[in-house]
């Protein structure tokens, strides 16, 4: 489903980000992805969302090369991968609902579909009863489910999540890890960048490490 | 990515449904918009009152310029052209001529002046009776006063002059009145200064809406990024802002037809007594419901563009990091 053929990146300054990198991540897997920060780990995210380019390599998405993808086309390559951010990003003075439904109406769907389709992904993370209300009265993990909505609203084939348990405590991080084995297990290929180890080993998911932008295992 | 593996009812949308989100994105940008800038109705009215009072001057203007024009239009009945004939042209053909020229359309009356009545009224005026008296023969030709109609104008009236100076009768033909084509000038210069001040103006307002907009944009310089991150287009992100620039030059061309036709309103009663004082028909016209709706108009046009030259210069550089 994601496909890195011996990618390198480098950025600006000279700092080497990822050193001739290649994975490969399978249809309908769940992925995790770790290392120390600064170790490549959200670089890697950012060439798949085409927020950066790679100085070499070549890297495919759903049998999409990106190398051939130009400017004009990166809008609607991002709207078929869904993205959870470790600090959220929402838009603060927008409801929950008009935060989740974003994605949906930058794709053009009819109004009646949004809704059908925004309180399905706030239903899914535990959210419907708080669609009204503003992000900021919402606490730091029910603001990640919201992320997490916003992510899956779209029905996308392809999840990434940076660092998504990152300000969480353990209990809350464990929920949010369950909710992607969910949509995992109806077959959306799952990318997630996190360095606590001890709850992604317990989880059983293929583990790809990332050590000053090399890769040093790469699971099973 | 191949989406129609996945089947029609995955997340591939209906082209009818395309266009009625289309619309509807259209109506949430603009409704948004209005909110924006009605949220803060006190810096939303000093930016319409700026707009409106760049706008205001140049209409104005031209405004009291098409006041001036109508009424310069009327004075030209006071015309006359002296058509000085050849001297061997005698009396009988000089009458006849005149009765050609009497036919013409652009003519409105012509009159006779044979040499023998000029010089009895040259003696009589002058106060040199003696003197014309003691002349051998007399010096002054057949004249002919034409009157043009009152609808010519200058460049009509020249050219009337230039075809009547060209039959092979005439000596001379003169536009005794230079100062038609002096106010002709005037009134082309007075309105080349309105087109001048016109120009700055409109190009100030676009400048100072570019300016509201570009920090509109930085205020929300988030929201941009999420909004490109989740895989908005450019289109998708300019709307608002688009919209945005649009209230913002609507409500400015209100302003500023409102502002010219109180400074309008109030300064025609002077006028108007002026005007009636001098014997003219003179008054100062207000730009009406169509001019007041082409000001509004223009406004609006003039935030579009303001919008879209502030959108086109910063919004690219706002890239998700």
């Amino acid at each position: 489903m994601i496909t890195f053929d011996r990618v390198s990146m480098r950025y600006d300054e000279g700092h080497d980000a990822l050193r001739d990198v290649s994975v490969t991540i399978d249809p309908d897997d769940l992925v995790f992805l770790t290392g120390h920060s600064g170790a490549g780990k959200s670089t890697l995210l950012r060439l798949i969302m085409l927020m950066e380019r790679p100085t070499r390599g070549q890297v495919i998405v759903d049998g999409r090369n990106l190398q051939k993808v130009r400017r004009r086309g990166i809008p609607r390559h991002r709207r078929d991968i869904g993205v959870v951010f470790q600090n959220h990003r929402l838009l603060l003075d927008r409801t929950v609902f008009d935060n989740v439904a974003l994605p949906l109406t930058i794709s053009g769907y009819d109004h009646r579909e949004v809704g059908r389709r925004v309180r399905a992904a706030l239903d899914k993370v535990g959210l419907l009863d708080r669609e009204r209300a503003m992000p900021e009265v919402l606490s730091g993990g029910e603001q990640q489910r919201v992320g997490i909505a916003r992510a899956v609203v779209g029905r996308p084939r392809i999840l990434l999540a940076d660092e998504p348990t990152g300000n969480l405590d353990p209990a809350l991080s464990a929920e949010i890890m369950q909710l992607f084995e969910e949509f995992n297990s109806v077959g959306v290929t799952v990318l997630i960048a996190s360095h606590d180890l001890a709850l992604i080993s317990r989880l059983h998911h293929r583990i790809i490490t990332l050590r000053e932008g090399r890769i040093v295992g790469a699971g099973a | 990515m191949s989406r129609s593996g996945r089947g029609a009812s995955h997340s591939r949308t209906q082209l009818g449904d395309r266009y009625r989100a289309w619309v509807h994105h259209h109506r949430l940008s603009a409704a948004d918009s209005l909110n924006r800038i009605l949220e803060r109705p006190f810096s939303s009215l000093l930016t319409w009152l700026v707009i409106g009072i760049a706008l205001a001057l140049p209409v104005g203007l031209s405004a009291t310029l098409q006041s001036a024009q109508a009424l310069s239009a009327r004075w030209d009945g006071g015309v006359q052209i002296s058509v000085f004939l050849k001297p061997e042209v005698s009396a009988e053909s000089a009458q006849s001529l005149a009765e050609q020229f009497d036919g013409r359309g652009d003519v409105a009356t012509v009159r006779f002046v044979s040499r023998e009545e000029a010089l009895a009224e040259f003696s009589l005026q002058s106060g040199l009776a003696d003197v014309v008296l003691s002349l051998e023969e007399n010096p002054l030709p057949n004249l002919v006063l034409v009157t043009p109609v009152a609808a010519l104008d200058a460049d009509a009236i020249a050219g009337l002059r230039a075809d009547l100076a060209g039959r092979e009768e005439v000596e001379e033909a003169v536009l005794d009145m230079q100062w038609v084509a002096r106010l002709a000038q005037l009134m082309e210069l007075g309105r080349r200064v309105v087109l001048v001040a016109g120009a700055l103006l409109v190009a100030g307002v676009v400048l100072i809406l570019g300016n509201t907009i570009r920090l509109a944009i930085e205020s929300r310089r988030e929201e941009i990024v999420i909004v490109k991150l989740v895989g908005g287009s450019n289109g998708f992100v300019r709307r608002p802002f688009l919209y945005t620039g649009l209230w913002y030059g609507v409500g400015g061309g209100l302003a500023a037809a409102i502002l010219v036709s109180v400074a309008l309103w109030f300064l025609s009663v002077p006028v108007d007594e002026l005007a009636r004082l001098y014997g003219s028909g003179f008054s100062l016209r207000g730009p009406g419901f169509i001019g007041a709706l082409n000001v509004v108009l223009l406004g609006g046009a003039l935030g579009l563009a303001g919008a879209w030259l502030a959108v086109s210069r910063h919004l690219s550089d706002i890239e998700p990091r």
